[in-house]
């Protein structure tokens, strides 16, 4: 017993790196997992501040960019509103609650952001406390920037489109072909749509805009275009199609929450009816 | 270990871990080569420090930058790993008549060549973890082993810039 003790105390130094090896390992899983809840992450409130600042400090370079951005968005929001306006001597009639707006958006600055991995995740600064909820979309003028993981009082937690978890339920605008946007880990730019059958037709350039089939994003939202239409090498039924992302990814600054009021409802018809939805 | 060398110490890895955070987070040359400067502070750390108070400052340490880089666990297990196996390559490269009690594996006390062939080999094998587990299941073996390759020749340029811009010279002999 002795000796076994002894021996024990003198390789302690390898047990000890392989129990931390283990809970570091440990981590990582529970941490990618998409409902797995995260410990210590950047919502953390100490962590949330540093990076604010951070934030505050290079971002506060780019402000002249990001207001000009701004302003282009808050003319063509405006032309639109003109469009909808109710004309002087006209009829309006009120209309069924089916149409009532099923969305609603939120604004959010990010505060901290990572593209070189292949689970990159962004930071932002609101929490629940302003009404952010875990499973909303973020997208921004250009395109679809991710999806919310998790939130703190203050700060938020998302998937960033550049994830590799991450699959986001969109089509083929013109030909409404419908498939799921996942990113191969590599490029930045690029990702990838897939489960688009062999026999559709589609050509470079044709533009990739978000399904709504998933109840996250509402429909209509750019993704980015088709740079490359190539036959699958794995899988012959499928095309492996490549896609410009429109959003760039190294300088997003502001971001849109859009949150479905009818998720809940749709997710608990969709476990009722045991159909696994695809998010 | 006076009280002294235990605050520069302290101060040096808390200056590194900033640095690291703040301004090396997002920075990867070419897309392939990343800084891990807070490294350093783990290569640093006097030969006679023990193996299991070396691995636990790592792991705590590793922890740290993981929750800024929203990694969890990535950098702790490389960090951990990095940290066991310093202890082991110490012995196995130490000079003839061993290490000078409380001696630091820095250039300015073990020179340029033997810092190079200590260094190298440790933050490559730091590298290879961290790349491993942040692309399992999704790249190849390929970009792991091209990803860890630069990532340990930058790291390393940045490591010995880093000592010997602003580490005093001790002794010249």
């Amino acid at each position: 017993m002795l000796r076994i003790l002894q021996f024990l105390y003198r390789i302690r130094a390898f047990i000890l790196f392989v129990f931390l090896e283990v809970a570091a390992v440990w981590m990582i899983v529970s941490n990618n997992s998409p409902q797995g809840a995260a410990f210590f992450n950047s919502s953390n409130a100490l962590v949330g501040t540093v990076l604010k600042h951070q934030a505050d400090v290079v971002q506060f370079f780019s402000l002249a960019e990001a207001n000009e951005a701004l302003t282009t968005e808050n003319a063509e929001i405006l032309q639109q509103l003109l469009a909808l306006q109710v004309k002087p001597d006209s009829i309006t009639l009120p209309l069924d609650s089916v149409f009532a707006a099923t969305y609603e958006f939120r604004g959010a600055r990010v505060i901290g952001n990572s593209l070189r991995f292949s689970q990159n995740y962004l930071t932002l600064n609101k929490g629940s406390k302003d009404g952010v909820k875990p499973g909303m979309g973020i997208f921004n003028p250009h395109g679809v920037v991710g999806r919310i993981k998790s939130v703190s009082e203050n700060y938020s937690i998302a998937f960033s489109l550049l994830n590799t978890g991450l699959m986001i339920s969109s089509k083929i605008k013109s030909t409404d072909v419908f498939g799921s946007v996942q990113w191969d880990g590599k490029s930045s730019t690029e990702a990838r749509l897939l489960y688009v059958p062999r026999h559709v037709r589609t050509q470079e350039g044709d533009t990739i805009v978000t399904s709504g089939f998933n109840a996250v994003f509402p429909e209509g939202l750019q993704i980015g275009i088709i740079s490359r239409v190539a036959p699958d090498e794995k899988d012959p039924n499928y095309l492996n199609l490549t896609i410009k992302l429109s959003t760039d990814f190294s300088r997003i600054s502001y971001v849109y929450l859009v949150e479905n009021t009818q998720f809940n409802e749709l997710d608990s018809l969709a476990r009722e009816s045991e159909i696994i939805n695809e998010y | 270990m006076n009280i002294r060398n235990l605050l520069s110490y302290f101060l040096l890895i808390i200056f590194l871990s900033v640095v690291q955070v703040l301004f090396l987070k997002n920075l990867a040359l070419f897309g392939v080569a990343f800084a891990f400067i807070y490294l350093l502070g783990i290569l640093i750390l006097p030969v006679s420090l023990r193996p299991v108070s070396l691995i636990l400052i790592a792991f705590a340490l590793g922890l740290i930058i993981d929750v800024f880089y929203e990694t969890i666990g990535m950098h702790a297990a490389a960090a951990t790993f990095m940290a066991f196996a310093r202890s082991l390559w110490l012995r196995a490269i130490s000079p003839t008549g061993g290490y000078v009690e409380a001696e630091e594996p820095s250039i300015s006390e073990m020179g340029f060549g033997w810092f190079l062939s200590y260094s190298l080999p440790l933050i490559f094998g730091y590298s290879l973890i961290f790349f491993t587990a942040d692309q399992w299941g999704t790249g190849g073996l390929l970009e792991i082993l091209n990803k860890s390759f630069f990532s340990a020749i930058f790291t390393g340029l940045l490591v010995i810039l880093v000592q010997l811009l602003f580490f005093k010279r001790r002794r010249r002999i």
